[in-house]
């Protein structure tokens, strides 16, 4: 039986499909049996589809328009 | 190298180029791609919305400032955001005083952990945007990541949010792929371990706990 110890070092791998096959294998098998991994597997992934998802983590308000303001006043006068 | 990439770079080259000639006003195109980039890495390091804008400004200043000695225009990402990146950090510094950096020495220094243990077990597969509205959902990754020792934010923002590769990632933190991958994959760990407590579902029905379909429920008391 394989540690999960061994499982949450190689989950980044796993998730990033970087894993050889055997890896693989070894880590969606333990998956299938252990709540604790596969609680740790579903919700760092989970976590990984929020972050990733431009519209969670948005620039401030105007951030864009006061750079181009600001471009425009310090360097390049459109 | 993706052929999206290699368009992108032909044109940022002429772009460069154009700018260096002389039309500046230009420049406000070569910038725009890279604008939440700029934003979100200069964020990593001040943790705070005015500041990071007022980095991003001067580092703008700064890119602009060198474009004449960007010597590979293919480059300009990477170096780009290394200057905004260097500016943050001089901002931070100013900010801390100098007094505060020679008794606190650089977080970036921080020790790499050899393992990040997940210790939260509690169940949230469900989809927290489903129970939490958005501005909690940010407010909660907001938090997190600024407990996370800066190097992990780092690489966490470039990789998670920004969704450079592996090797991009490596470029502009100057550091070699394997560390990318262990400091990653720590970051995320430290970034779920820190959410968990606040995307874990309320404790589910007892019949479901006497199912046995969340035994984190008692792992985690």
């Amino acid at each position: 039986m394989v540690r999960c110890r061994t499982i949450i070092d190689r989950l980044s791998e796993y998730m990033d499909g970087e894993a050889s096959s055997e890896l693989r294998r070894t880590i969606e098998n333990h998956l299938r049996h252990c709540r604790r991994c596969s609680a740790v597997y579903d919700s760092t992934r989970q976590m990984l589809v929020i972050v990733g998802d431009e519209r969670t983590f948005e620039v401030p308000t105007g951030f864009s328009e006061r750079l181009h303001r600001f471009i425009d006043q310090a360097i390049a006068p459109a | 190298m993706d052929d999206d990439r290699r368009q992108t770079e032909t044109t940022e080259a002429l772009l460069i180029q154009n700018i260096r000639d002389g039309n500046s006003a230009l420049f406000h195109d070569l910038i725009r791609p890279y604008e939440r980039r700029a934003f979100l890495v200069a964020w990593s390091i001040l943790r705070n919305q005015e500041d990071s804008e007022d980095a991003v400004q001067q580092g703008i200043l700064r890119i602009f400032a060198n474009l004449g000695q960007l010597e590979d225009p293919a480059k300009f990402p990477q170096w780009a955001m290394r200057i905004v990146e260097n500016e943050a950090r001089m901002s931070r510094r100013r900010r801390r005083g100098a007094l505060y950096e020679s008794i606190d020495g650089d977080e970036d220094g921080d020790a790499e952990p050899q393992h990040v243990r997940p210790r939260q077990f509690a169940d949230w597969r469900e989809l927290p945007d489903e129970a939490l509205e958005q501005s909690e959902v940010r407010s909660a990754i907001l938090d997190a990541l600024n407990s996370l020792p800066g190097i992990y934010r780092e690489i966490f923002v470039l990789r998670d949010m920004e969704h450079l590769n592996v090797a991009q990632a490596a470029q502009v933190l100057d550091i070699g792929v394997p560390a990318v991958k262990t400091r990653l994959h720590r970051a995320r760990l430290m970034m779920r371990e820190a959410l968990a407590p606040r995307f874990a579902r309320p404790s589910p029905p007892l019949w479901k706990r006497w199912k046995g379909l969340n035994p984190w429920f008692a792992a985690g008391q």
